[in-house]
């Protein structure tokens, strides 16, 4: 079985957010493997281990990515692959990033690619069905369960809370969702291990892609932060005072009952 | 400049969601004087074509076949395609709901087309049509514009204000029909856990427990609240974690994110990651019996007690004044 995951390098949104320059602040700042790209390394591996094959994982980033992406193998990932962008392009948007990842991936004869359902840090969750699309293969979003037999799969689809089960077949790719596993911590010999393994780059040249063919079609003109919240009113009193303060403000001060 | 947008109704056990008479609503937004055409795809919708344009369509267009009674993207992806390329639109609006976050990044990749999604807010400003989306989990927000190609976004609930419902406005309502083939997933069961009264992803109230409630019965009072308000009963991971309720409530950083007008937090700690699936929501009232918890920070109103003792007063004082009003 030939696996791919998609993982992306992100802010710890734990942080403390500050912007300097129009831009979010990333001095000092801690960045972590994308917590869904966990749960799909974790799969990946597992379905690996189950199955037998490979797994690459592969990430759009810069040069600092390789931290994460030496995390990925010393949990157990076998190859990882960084497609370096930082001397090519000064902007990018979701279909800058997936257009980057299908050339990339389109002669890989993949038959699992596994990604992420959500970036905590950009947050649109286009990534994985963009490049299912560009690959035309079949997706399903959200799962928390896989099960592969053959080159069929039964997956479990996370619906707003209720859950779809789901017929389809391989290749496929499929983005995670909480509960979908419990991601290993890397082991110190993994970590050794991690060491010795192969980790690519590459730049677009190397997948024949010019500038102008992976142009952002959006732009962000501004960011900010939400404007700081008056310190809340925490009421005083006898409790039953307090309610019956409390249940007046909802109804004739804030008007939201 | 004015534009033809179309904007993706959804349906849900029979009726059209809120979510997309606010999509609708953007789509006015975004078409700047131009035209509003709602899609409605499934076996059986036509008969809500009148309630779209009531809220704000020009027109209708539905799209049925027996293979469009559950979404798949296949499915979906074809009937709306076939819309676009009979209308050549200059945008499309859906709402950031599983549906739209998983149909709207595929028809995106096959329009060529960029994408602005989880959209909180839109105006036309400087002459640009200027959308808002929160990142870094809520904790920030960036203001994007299209410059390339079609205007698509997907909407966040309960963020743009639906038109006023106006049942004498008139439209046509006409069909497609397309021809649906190889759907690559198929559907073979669905297993209903949170569809049990008001969505929670569009409560205008939400009532959210966490390892305070201490148990399954301990959700009964918040029950009970969320009922006498028309609300939805939330959690945080402690509470599920703790077994005291699925999954499928999960509010946060992994769960939900939600904007309600009204959230009301018992035993709930604070966390950061909770914070990031409903910091965002109009009115935030926290009950919580340390008066050093985090969540007094984020509240609005605060009352620092024992939440068994202070949710049932709560629904009692409420009962009284709604059924006055
Ligand atoms: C050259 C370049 C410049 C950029 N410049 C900016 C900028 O100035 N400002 C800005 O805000 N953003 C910038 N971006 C990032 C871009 O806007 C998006 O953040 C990115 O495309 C992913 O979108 P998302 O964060 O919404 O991820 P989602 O679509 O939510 O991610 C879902 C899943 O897709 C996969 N995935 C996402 N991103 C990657 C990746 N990079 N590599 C591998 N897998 C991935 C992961 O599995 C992830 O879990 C740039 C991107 C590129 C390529
Ligand atoms: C990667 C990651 C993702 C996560 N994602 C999420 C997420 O999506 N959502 C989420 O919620 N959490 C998430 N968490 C977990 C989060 O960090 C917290 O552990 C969790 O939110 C705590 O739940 P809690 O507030 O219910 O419990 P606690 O922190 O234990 O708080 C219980 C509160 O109840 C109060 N209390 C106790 N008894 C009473 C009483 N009788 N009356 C009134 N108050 C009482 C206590 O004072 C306390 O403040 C995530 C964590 C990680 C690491």
């Amino acid at each position: 079985m030939n696996i791919y995951v998609l993982m992306k390098r992100t802010f710890d949104t734990e942080e403390k957010i500050t912007i300097s320059g129009g831009q979010i602040n990333e001095d000092g700042a801690e960045f972590i493997i994308n917590p869904y790209d966990e749960y799909a390394i974790e799969e990946a591996i597992q379905v690996r281990d189950a199955q037998g094959g490979e797994v690459t994982v592969v990430s759009v980033g810069n040069e600092e990515t390789e931290k994460q992406l030496r995390t990925a193998l010393a949990m157990g990932a076998d190859k990882a692959v960084l497609i370096n962008t930082e001397d090519d392009l000064d902007y990018g948007d979701q279909f800058t990033t997936a257009k980057i990842l299908s050339e990339y991936l389109k002669d890989k004869d993949a038959d699992l690619i596994i990604a992420g359902n959500v970036a905590i840090d950009g947050g649109s969750g286009q990534v994985g069905p963009r490049v299912a699309e560009l690959l035309n293969i079949p997706y399903v979003t959200t799962i928390t369960k896989l099960d592969i037999a053959g080159s069929n799969a039964t997956v479990v689809r996370d619906v707003e809370g209720d859950s779809e089960v789901i017929e389809t077949t391989l290749p496929l790719l499929v983005t995670a969702q909480q509960g979908l596993n419990e991601p290993r911590y890397p082991s110190l010999p993994g970590i050794m291990k991690a060491k010795k393994k192969p980790l690519d780059e590459l730049e677009l040249d190397d997948l024949d892609l010019e500038e102008a063919d992976v142009e952002a079609k959006t732009k962000t003109i501004e960011i900010y932060l939400p404007p700081k919240k008056e310190a809340g009113k925490v009421l005083e009193g006898e409790l039953a005072d307090q309610v019956k303060e409390l249940v007046n403000l909802l109804h004739t001060e804030a008007k939201v009952v | 400049m004015a534009r033809k947008i179309i904007v993706l109704g959804e349906v849900r056990d029979g009726s059209l969601r809120n979510v997309s008479f606010e999509a609708v609503a953007a789509a006015k937004i975004a078409s700047e004087g131009g035209e509003v055409v709602g899609v409605l795809i499934g076996d059986s919708v036509s008969a809500l074509s009148g309630e779209l344009i009531h809220y704000g369509a020009d027109r209708v267009i539905t799209v049925e076949d027996e293979k469009l009674k559950q979404y798949t993207p296949d499915g979906y992806s074809q009937a709306l395609m076939a819309i676009v390329d009979a209308e050549s639109p200059e945008g499309l609006v859906f709402g950031h709901t599983s549906l739209g976050k998983d149909l709207a990044p595929k028809v995106a990749a096959k329009l060529n087309s960029g994408l602005i999604s989880d959209v909180t807010g839109l105006e036309v400003a400087g002459g640009n049509l200027v959308f808002t989306r929160p990142i870094y989990s809520g904790k920030a927000f960036e203001k994007k514009i299209v410059t390339d190609g079609l205007v698509f976004a997907t909407i966040r609930p309960n963020n743009i204000s639906p038109l006023e419902k106006d049942e004498s406005r008139t439209g046509e309502a006409s069909s497609l029909s397309v021809d649906i083939k190889d759907l690559r997933t198929v559907i073979k069961e669905v297993v209903r856990k949170a569809s049990e009264g008001v969505d929670l992803s569009e409560a205008k109230v939400i009532i959210a427990g966490g390892r305070g409630v201490k148990s399954e019965e301990g959700f009964e009072p918040l029950k009970e609240l969320a009922k006498v308000l028309n609300g939805a009963v939330g959690a945080s991971r402690g509470a599920c974690d703790a077994d005291y309720c699925d999954y499928s409530l999960q509010i946060g950083q992994t769960g939900k994110v939600v904007t309600p007008d009204l959230y009301i937090a018992c035993g709930i700690s604070g966390a950061i990651q909770h914070l990031a699936g409903m910091s965002n929501s109009k009115v935030i009232v926290a009950i919580n019996k340390d008066p050093e918890a985090n969540i007094f920070k984020v509240a609005d109103y605060g009352i620092v007690g024992d939440l068994f003792e202070v949710v049932p007063m709560l629904t009692e004082e409420f009962r009284k004044i709604l059924v006055n009003a």
